[in-house]
């Protein structure tokens, strides 16, 4: 058999509309089914967040509506505290399994990996499609919660037991957490068959001349993602399938002997270890910061070459980075248990390794930055974001330096600046990544430019807006104010209430601003500027194909790579750079210097 | 200045590009793998939940294994064997005069050896609760329904597998390397199976 009728044989060309946009086998139709749930969800999200913030500095002001919906979480539009728990919880499991796993990993990398590669699609398309369902069926599930019972479950993204254990433990304890927790299941089946897939794809379906090396830094980034991710969900399925025995089965995995709640003591579990959760939870949920920001960092890094106009000064250096930052993400999740009664002596074997994986990271951001000089940088929506989320990424971690500490930490913890540091550093920076990639693979997946000027307000509102909203975090953590309070009544937290107000008012124009992204997304992908093959004049494949590509990519052509991928800043016959596919030899290279 | 390359400058044939040509098979041998590595992950997290949750009070319950698990590990060893069996015979299947018919008895064999070993474990659960002990009687049932219970998924899995691989034999189009996936994944259940036969014989 010839390698194009091998290639041909893959899967057949989808006929009829279900085969086309729903059930569909083409991974570009799953990266974008991936990015619209991750859209649906961080709307939600953010408008739970929204109601949050206005609880917490009116705590008695009635929200329009809500009463109606939810008469018995928000009784008279009212929250009560345990609502505003559960909308807690909620607005965490929606934004961090649905949003930043979801978009820049599985919506983009099912989008862009198996073009960057110069596949026809991925290995297991049938996986694929189950990956995304599954995936769906477990928001489902998850939102489902909302509308049974009491209401969500409350113990937080964390779901720390014994609270997640006991149905009895309190409002949304009882359907709403084991909803959480099936839903969380079943998110970890839909991750490990996308994890599974983009390992595969990536190792056995690369074009004739991409060697592991000619893989731009972005498809890098999925690639280990996955890795961890296979790993990292392997761990939490465990953990989730134990939680699910022990509020249905009876069992006593988590639910130490001689618990009292609610006045009851309870008498059908005991000799559980609660800090076992703890450990298999945040085994993965370490990872799983990682798993949200390193596709983010390799989309930046992508975007930031193309707007450079020059490669990275390490193409190789970042690549390591990633893998470091990949692998000593396995080592330190105990730095998010320094206050939960382990061994003392074990917070410092785990604070070691965090101020560690400090270095890969600071590299990272230094080839980002030290890169810019001497740059022919291209302002644009894509490369503001990008920029955006380098500063984001640094100041989220530079904060990480002092929770690292156990000493520092036990101080810290239970206040707002963790809530500062990871919405910095994982939750918005990871967001700067998604919109970054928007506009810079928009043209690509919808075949229409995105509007630049309205790009540029969305950034320069988003970046202004969510330092104002998480800046003064850090501030109201120095200064004691406690997390997971639905209401500052306390006298030493009344001072503080304009600086809340403050944070509230800025969360509502932040988020009114994302309105006008979604405005510019949907205007034009319907009436935007036909997009150009290669708009950006970029080097990679996925520049190679029409916008948007054929079904099966290459339109049956066999691309065949010949340079590594960022050859910009050369003299090339299309200008100032040379696409991977291009058989042209390139005779200077940039700076000057002269080829080995 | 440009000129055109003629040949392409590859030096040599990198990992995984010698794979194209044929990548229709190979990608299930490595998906394969990739997802034994996941497995092997969610057994480890099981075991060191298990150790963690001995230790955390001293409410463990030794109690005595059902004999009829040991016949379970004999039937599940010797499935591994007749797969190696069909293996074998589909190798020379091009040179056999008897055609697929070898093949296919040996992957029968195995896939009645497979659903013996599971009747077998339900039968060892059945006895289990015969004798009061069931999933939330103690911490050790506990764990070991929740091993055995999610091995023998995996190998109902096993069995989905060789059911595909068998009926694509009788449609003539069974790749080697779609056979070598399934045989991996059979004998890492196998493998898998003894190890949790040890640890629980340990434990418990």
């Amino acid at each position: 058999m010839s390698e194009v009728s091998a290639h041909a044989a893959h899967h057949a060309p989808p006929q009829g509309f279900i085969r086309k946009n729903v059930f569909s086998l083409d991974h570009k139709v799953i990266g974008k089914q991936y990015y619209g749930l991750g859209l649906l969800a961080v709307l939600i999200g953010m408008v739970l967040s929204w109601a949050m913030r206005i609880h917490l500095v009116w705590p008695n002001a009635a929200i329009p509506l809500l009463g109606k919906i939810v008469p018995t979480g928000a009784p008279g539009g009212v929250i009560t505290p345990e609502y505003y728990l559960q909308l807690m919880t909620m607005h965490g499991t929606l934004m961090v399994f649905f949003v930043l796993t979801n978009v820049p990993f599985a919506g983009f990398g099912n989008y862009f990996l198996p073009i960057q590669i110069g596949a026809e699609d991925m290995a297991f398309p049938r996986f694929n499609m189950m990956s995304f369902w599954v995936t769906f069926v477990g928001f489902c599930v998850l939102v489902a919660a909302f509308f049974v019972g009491d209401g969500p479950a409350l113990s937080g993204w964390t779901a720390y037991a014994p609270l997640s254990a006991l149905p009895s433990a309190g409002p949304g304890q009882a359907t709403g957490q084991t909803l959480w927790a099936v839903s969380i299941a079943i998110f970890c089946i839909g991750q490990l068959l996308g994890s599974l897939n983009f390992i595969t794809t990536t190792l056995d379906l690369r074009a004739k001349g991409m060697t592991l090396m000619r893989m731009p830094i972005c498809t890098w980034a999925w690639f280990i993602t996955s890795c961890i991710g296979l790993l990292a969900f392997a761990v939490l399925l465990p953990a989730c399938i134990l939680l699910i025995l022990d509020r249905l089965a009876g069992t006593s995995f988590f639910v130490p002997s001689n618990l009292v709640v609610s006045d009851q003591l309870i008498t059908q579990h005991s000799g559980g270890s609660p800090l076992l959760w703890q450990h298999l939870f945040w085994f993965f949920g370490h990872p799983e910061v990682y798993i949200a920001i390193l596709p983010a960092a390799g989309i930046v890094s992508h975007i930031l070459i193309t707007s450079y106009r020059r490669p990275l000064l390490s193409h190789k250096v970042v690549i390591y980075c990633m893998m470091a930052i990949g692998f000593l993400s396995y080592m330190v999740w105990g730095h998010h248990m320094f206050l939960s009664g382990m061994n003392p002596f074990s917070a410092l074997v785990f604070s070691f390794p965090t101020l560690v994986i400090t270095i890969p990271a600071t590299i990272l951001t230094l080839i980002w930055i030290g890169s810019l000089y001497g740059s022919n940088l291209q302002v644009n929506s894509a490369s503001l974001f990008a920029l955006g989320f380098v500063s984001m990424f640094v100041t989220g971690g530079i904060s990480g330096f002092f929770l690292a500490q156990p000493s520092i930490d036990v101080y810290l913890h239970g206040t707002y600046f963790v809530v500062g540091h990871f919405h910095m550093v994982m939750g918005v920076a990871a967001i700067f990544g998604m919109f970054a990639g928007t506009y810079f693979w928009a043209p690509k997946m919808f075949g229409h430019m995105m509007n630049e000027t309205l790009g540029k307000i969305h950034f320069w509102g988003t970046f202004v807006g969510t330092y104002c909203i998480f800046m003064p975090f850090h501030y109201l953590g120095l200064v004691g104010n406690v997390r997971r309070y639905s209401a500052f009544v306390d006298d030493y937290l009344a001072p503080l209430m304009p600086v809340h107000k403050f944070i509230t008012f800025a969360a509502l124009f932040t988020g009114a601003v994302q309105l006008i992204f979604l405005f510019n997304l949907i205007y034009s992908r319907f009436k935007g500027k036909p997009a150009p093959d290669n708009p950006w004049h970029a080097t990679s494949l996925e520049w190679s194909v029409p916008s948007p590509p054929p079904w099966n990519n290459f339109g049956g052509r066999h691309p065949v790579v010949y340079h590594d991928p960022y050859q910009y800043g050369i003299e090339g016959s299309t200008g100032d750079y040379v696409m991977q596919d291009s058989p042209e030899q390139i005779q200077t290279v940039r700076d000057d210097k002269k080829l080995p | 200045m440009a000129t055109t390359l003629q040949p392409p400058p590859i030096a040599k044939v990198p990992f995984g590009v010698r794979r194209l040509k044929q990548y229709d098979s190979e990608a299930p041998s490595t998906g394969v793998w990739v997802g034994l590595a996941a497995i092997t992950m969610t057994f480890a997290a099981f075991t060191s939940a298990m150790v963690v949750r001995e230790g955390s009070a001293n409410d463990w319950r030794h109690f005595a294994f059902p004999t009829i698990l040991y016949f379970n590990t004999l039937a599940l060893i010797a499935s591994s064997f007749t797969l190696q069996v069909a293996r074998k015979r589909f190798a020379s299947l091009d040179t056999s005069a008897t055609g697929a018919a070898p093949t296919l008895r040996a992957l029968y064999g195995t896939l009645v050896l497979g659903c013996a070993f599971v009747i077998g474990q339900y039968a060892a659960w059945q006895q289990l609760r015969s004798e009061g002990l069931y999933l939330s009687s103690a911490p050790s049932s506990s764990f070991f329904y929740v091993f055995t219970v999610l091995h023998a998924l995996h190998v109902i899995g096993g069995l989905c597998g060789l059911l595909y691989v068998i009926s694509k034999l009788h449609r003539a189009v069974l790749r080697r390397n779609t056979l070598s996936a399934a045989s991996h994944y059979w004998h890492f259940m196998d493998v898998l199976w003894i190890y949790l036969l040890l640890l629980l014989w340990i434990r418990i």
